[in-house]
């Protein structure tokens, strides 16, 4: 164990230390490179980082404790997680990572005794298109079979750095099958850019507007009134008017890509091919709303994207398009960090962002105030997902009017969906809004008799083959991208069990609704599925699911019993075929209780037993 | 004319900047609260001051006042939804009244009390929580404690001292304090602070005044909680 008065501790970080300064916002970026250090960031190294950038202990030791992908105690010089997404339980997660687990001498969640490996579960990590994924120190593993553990074990036992490991075991494929205005047609750098500055911000905001361009995140809130607010917001801090520059606040534009919803991986692609794209459409929105500083939230799980997105900001630098005076405009700077988020599904809520990009524990902000009036260090911040941002250039290229006339009257444009599941073809299809869940389900080559997908993953809806005529708009069914798809004889129980158990482990734990409330929901489930759930259970389940829907303090919790309800609605003999015929049954095991007593007296006789 | 807002049909006047919370208590409208108390800043997590603002539910601690805002509050599905609240605290942390120091001191008794809750309800989690007596005048319960961050704000806000913090996620939620060692001797609490003072439960208490006050003589043996924070009581 590291002490802070280690002299080896002291080594390891101070490089760390003095990368960063002294700026308490970098607080989440250090202790990630710690982590990478030491294998966890051990109690020493709290004390050396609260000292180094002056803030109290317990702040250090909070943030520590916040994020999935730090750990206090050691995770190994080898930190294996596989992703717990359904798609991957489907296709067979649960026994290789046993599998795995008994090559390497380990358990689940437990590191080895030599403090080598240690294997565990994680949220989605975004490949359930080329799934059963895992991450090795972060970095991603995928199409997992027997014969790729096999080689990954002997990896490991022969301690051969993850660096050198073969690259074809992190290959990650794009899997494009039907392209649109986003991801089928050119883009050249600097376009939107250029149109942006010959038609002026006022009207290109007019543009936006237009187009009727919606959050890609899933709520649907419009672009155009979004940037506006941002625009015209005057920052207020208690006891005066924050004033950066010239009169007026500094203000931020924050793209959101912690695409953390089970099953949505459209922005990884994204980022991976089309990445000019969102970059200039983060810089169309500073244009429009007088920011000159941006950022990127990429989550933990697609840091392997990391380097080659610097480098699509240096070249974008040195091409005029970032930086001080872009495209030779002397009042307009602009400029683009990334900030790498580490297992928190809850950052992706955009107030709870905010608190990370700042440095802090990623829990959902009070609304109002609404980060348009006081977002990033309480200025003016637009936070607006990646595919936004990418619709969103597009619209400054080729104007509002052309944006408008795809898709239906209330939902404009195109929508990336990421299509998982019992599908021949899983991957990425760009469709016009409008587009019938059955008409997607013919072009991804859906196996057998589809009987539910689940939409916009498990904060989203469950809908059942009655329903493949709906329509994926924010009219009928509003999504942030996943499509899940179910084949016949699928026992959608354990989709809703799955699901449960994300939220009770995703929960920020902030309220009492969703903190006390996902760990019963995930409780009752685990009673079902283990035999003892009867009718009185589901009654509960219910009235649960409106307690979390109406009293929680962000969607998190609010949509939490989403997937747990409509699955019961629509599919209840997946739930009453695991019931006992019973009104009620204790949550514990009467006999079981016993077992103590038995084990004592030495009785296993008939009276023994209830 | 001052503005006003209603709250069950009540008209209630508020000024610019106050919270629904604010104008319910200058009023003597009592809203179940645990984590809010007037002295600090808003937090917003324990729910249970949830109130039908329009229509919508928000919490009122944290959310302001505005002219005209149509507020349901004593309603029998608010009050069911807040028994539940009440009682989610209660099994998931180990709170045994029966043998506990604050008994009748407490208020996440006293709103049960208010509440009209009969049992748990629920399956207690029984979790394994750690006590901290090391400081030589105050004892850290976690069994008892809510995460309602009052002592993380008084100890930040008005003794300016940062003594606890919150560490973990979701159900591994923690209260920390500021030590190398995590005691909460090695920190420099002291008995006088405000943090020590606010704790809505039995979480954090002072050493050797447990029965000073018989129990069947303390606060809420003889009020209610809605008399004792809104300063009423005596009709």
């Amino acid at each position: 164990m590291y002490r802070s008065d280690s002299p080896g501790l002291s080594r390891l970080l101070t490089p760390i230390l003095q990368r960063h300064g002294r700026d308490a916002t970098r607080l989440l970026q250090i202790l990630r490179e710690v982590q990478d250090a030491c294998h966890s960031v051990p109690a020493g190294a709290i004390d050396l980082v609260a000292a180094h950038l002056d803030v109290p202990r317990v702040n250090v030791e909070g943030v520590a404790g916040f994020y999935s992908f730090l750990s206090a105690h050691p995770a190994g010089e080898y930190r294996l997680l596989f992703s717990g997404n359904i798609t991957d339980q489907m296709l067979g997660k649960d026994e290789l990572m046993q599998y795995l687990c008994n090559k390497l001498w380990v358990e689940p969640g437990r590191l080895s005794e030599d403090g080598l490996v240690s294997v565990d579960s994680t949220s989605c990590t975004g490949m359930c298109d080329q799934g059963p994924a895992a991450l090795v120190n972060g970095w991603p593993l995928t199409n997992l079979d027997h014969n790729r553990l096999d080689l990954i074990a002997e990896l490991i036992r022969s301690r051969k750095p993850v660096a050198d490991w073969p690259p074809m075991l992190f290959e990650v494929a794009d899997n494009v099958h039907r392209g649109d205005v986003l991801l089928g047609q050119p883009f050249e750098p600097g376009a939107a850019i250029r149109a942006t500055l010959a038609r002026g911000a006022k009207e290109t905001l007019a543009e936006m507007d237009k187009s009727n361009l919606r959050g890609r995140g899933g709520a649907g809130f419009k672009t155009a009134s979004k940037w506006a607010f941002c625009h015209a917001a005057i920052a207020e801090e208690e006891g005066g008017v924050i004033c950066d520059v010239g009169g007026q606040p500094e203000r931020f534009i924050v793209c959101n890509a912690d695409e953390g919803e089970p099953g949505t991986f459209k922005d990884r692609v994204l980022l991976n091919s089309h990445a000019d794209l969102v970059f200039e459409g983060m810089t169309v929105g500073a244009r429009v709303v007088g920011a000159s500083k941006g950022f990127l939230y990429l989550r933990g799980e697609y840091r392997y994207l990391l380097q080659q997105l610097e480098a699509v900001l240096k070249r974008r630098r040195e091409a005029g398009l970032l930086g001080g005076n872009i495209l030779g405009q002397t009042d307009f700077s602009f400029d683009i960090e990334i900030h790498l988020g580490a297992g928190a599904y809850i950052c992706g809520e955009e107030s709870a962002l905010i608190e990370s990009l700042e440095g802090k524990r990623g829990r959902p902000r009070n609304r109002p105030p609404f980060p348009v009036t006081r977002g990033y260090k309480g200025r003016p911040t637009v936070v607006d997902n990646v595919e936004t941002f990418a619709c969103a250039a597009r619209i400054a290229e080729n104007g509002g009017a052309w944006f408008a006339s795809i898709g239906t009257a209330q939902s404009t444009g195109t929508k990336l969906l990421s299509v998982s599941g019992d599908v021949a073809r899983p991957g990425i299809y760009e469709y016009p809004f409008g587009v019938t869940v059955r008409q997607i389900l013919d072009d991804c080559g859906a196996q057998g008799r589809s009987y539910a997908v689940q939409v916009s993953g498990p904060s989203g809806t469950t809908i059942s083959w009655k329903e493949f005529e709906r329509k994926i708009a924010f009219e009928d069914l509003p999504t942030a991208g996943a499509l899940m798809v179910f084949r016949h004889r699928r026992d959608l129980f354990q989709a809703a069990r799955n699901f449960a158990d994300f939220f009770a482990h995703e929960s920020c734990g902030f309220c009492t609704p969703c903190r006390v409330g996902t760990q019963l929901q995930k409780k009752i489930l685990e009673k079902i599925q283990s035999g003892h759930g009867t009718a009185s259970d589901l009654e509960e389940l219910k009235r649960l699911g409106h307690i979390l829907k109406t009293m929680s303090h962000c969607g998190l919790g609010s949509s939490a019993a989403n997937p747990v309800l409509d699955i019961l609605e629509k599919f209840p003999d997946m739930y009453e075929s695991k019931l006992k015929a019973f009104a009620f049954e204790p949550a514990f095991d009467l006999d079981g209780a016993l077992e103590t007593a038995r084990k004592i007296t030495g009785r296993d006789d008939e009276w023994a037993h209830l | 004319m001052s503005k006003t807002i209603t709250i069950d049909g009540l008209t209630v006047p508020f000024r610019d900047g106050q919270t629904i919370m604010d104008a319910a208590l200058a009023s003597g409208v009592y809203i179940p609260h645990l984590c809010h108390n007037p002295e600090f800043k808003p937090h917003g997590s324990c729910k249970l001051c949830t109130v039908n603002v329009n229509g919508r539910n928000a919490a009122s601690c944290t959310m302001p006042a505005t002219e005209g805002l149509q507020v349901l509050n004593d309603t029998a599905e608010l009050n069911d939804e807040r028994r539940a609240l009440v009682q989610m605290l209660f099994v998931e942390g180990n709170h045994l009244c029966p043998s506990c120091e604050k008994s009748g001191n407490c208020q996440l008794q006293a709103v049960a009390y208010y509440l009209e809750m009969m049992s748990p309800h629920y399956n207690h989690f029984y979790p394994t929580r750690e006590v901290d007596a090391s400081h030589p005048g105050i004892l850290l319960d976690r069994n008892r404690c809510i995460y309602c961050e009052l002592c993380v704000r008084a100890s930040r806000d008005a003794d300016g001292k940062n003594v606890f913090g919150l560490t973990g996620r979701g159900m591994a939620t923690t209260l920390i304090v500021n030590s190398a060692s995590g005691r909460l001797g090695d920190t420099t609490l002291a008995v006088t602070d405000k943090a020590v003072q606010v704790c809505p439960t039995g979480a954090l208490m002072k050493k050797g005044l447990a029965y000073t006050v018989p129990i069947g003589r303390r606060i809420f043996d003889h009020h209610s909680i809605k008399d004792v924070q809104t300063g009423g009581g005596h009709e």
